[in-house]
């Protein structure tokens, strides 16, 4: 049994830390809300895309020049695993079921006799694969010193990825990022970049429109397929965001929760024992009274 | 009063304007154009440059974009800008920045990255002197 001055101590580091995931509660609290006014701000642009993209694609579909960003390198051999993590722990398993995703699928490509790379957009997916995949692990991209994310980092993710493919370097490209659906649930998601899947969009009033393409369907294709990269990087990005400081909260309400408890049990015991050291004293002092 | 139809402007970080238009000039890459109600089926690529917008309440709004894609059908007109600012918030001092940074790049660098930054500065220079133009009108 510990002594009181223990308990005392124990009682009192308790309630530090309880402040301080308190605080943090707060903090991704106020930071989820921005997030989310960011992920919304984003959506309409790649809706929109993703409309044009489907217009310009079906009339494409089948045709042989059709460009390799959509129709692929014709071999699925080499797959590039883009992970997007975030770059601070603290938030539940928030990291770790991105990285799992991408280490099942990862093992399970290798284990089809396919040669797996990846690249790490967050320094957390990069500590977590570092053990198992150092000798495939490119590269790591981090935003520690850069406050608001923007479409900018996004393009500069995607130029590097572009260009490894350029370069033939990988033929499927996958992305995996985790779906912000509530506080409280996060999805870790795989998306394949490349080649280009073309969103299914319902409504096809466009079917019996002509467009007029200039220059070209092709050429405009060509502009558009890596402008597309960018917006789902950049979107992944963003979900990122919100799903980091989702999971952040909700782990931090629980820490919290655990500190009250724990500190309420600590308090009984200390409680306790106290009086027993008390009844302890008051027969110390009758029995030496009744010796006399 | 000619004719209204819906008009968005997207850049990814938002939805910069939307509502209904009367008349949309945007930089084309192979030319300026006009959009007016009821125009054909039509989608380009747009160039760094000014796309001055009269919406139907005769409001006149003028958007710098550096570069997207135009898309128009005959449920609206949607531009997808890769940037955009309103003219009257634009910052010139930026865009030197940005100007000065891309020569650096040039004056270092060779290969691949040096064409990359020419091009950049190339994109740069178009924008600078198309809102060097609108400002001056």
């Amino acid at each position: 049994m510990a002594s009181l001055k223990e308990l005392r101590n124990r009682i009192a580091s308790v309630k530090a830390t309880q402040k301080i995931t308190k605080a943090m509660q707060m903090v991704a609290a106020a930071k989820l809300r921005k997030a989310q006014v960011a992920a919304e701000a984003a959506r309409p642009y790649s809706e929109r895309m993703a409309k044009v993209m489907a217009n310009i694609a079906a009339g494409m579909e089948g045709s042989e020049n059709a460009p390799r960003l959509m129709a692929g390198t014709g071999s699925d051999q080499v797959h590039l695993l883009v992970v997007a993590t975030a770059e601070r722990g603290l938030c539940g398993g928030f990291n770790s079921s991105i990285a799992r995703l991408a280490r099942d699928k990862a093992r399970s490509l290798m284990t089809d006799g396919k040669q797996v790379k990846i690249l790490c957009v967050g320094k957390k997916g990069y500590d977590a694969l570092k053990m198992e995949f150092s000798d495939i692990l490119l590269d790591v991209v981090t935003f520690r010193e850069i406050k608001n994310v923007g479409f900018e980092q996004a393009s500069q993710v995607a130029t590097q990825v572009l260009s490894m493919f350029d370069s033939g370097e990988y033929d499927v490209a996958t992305l995996f990022y985790s779906e912000f659906e509530s506080v409280i649930s996060q999805i870790p998601t795989a998306q394949q970049l490349i080649p280009a899947t073309v969103p299914v969009v319902e409504d096809t009033e466009a079917d019996d429109v002509n467009y007029e393409y200039e220059p070209g369907e092709e050429e405009i294709l060509e502009d558009l397929l890596p402008r597309n990269i960018s917006v789902q990087v950049f979107r992944a990005i963003l979900e990122n965001a919100a799903s980091e400081q989702g999971a952040r909260m909700s782990a931090m309400d629980n820490a919290t929760r655990n500190a009250g408890e724990m500190i309420d049990k600590l308090t009984l015991s200390f409680n306790r024992q106290r009086q027993a050291q008390i009844t302890k004293e008051l027969i110390e002092i009758i029995s030496g009274a009744e010796a006399l | 009063m000619s004719e209204a139809f819906s008009f968005e402007l997207v850049s990814p970080e938002a939805l910069v304007l939307g509502g209904e238009a009367s008349e949309v000039v945007v930089p084309g890459t192979e030319g300026y154009f006009t959009v007016l109600a009821n125009h054909s089926a039509f989608m380009t690529t747009v160039k760094p440059g000014i796309v001055d917008v009269k919406m139907s309440d005769g409001e006149a709004k003028r958007i710098f974009v550096r570069g997207g894609f135009a898309d128009v059908s005959p449920t609206g007109f949607t531009l997808l800008a890769e940037q955009a600012t309103m003219l009257e918030d634009f910052d010139m001092e930026e865009l030197e920045k940005a100007i000065q940074e891309a020569r650096d790049i040039i004056a270092e660098s060779e290969g691949e990255k040096k064409a990359k930054a020419e091009a950049l500065l190339t994109q740069l220079e178009d924008s600078k002197s198309a809102v060097a133009m609108a400002i001056s009108q």
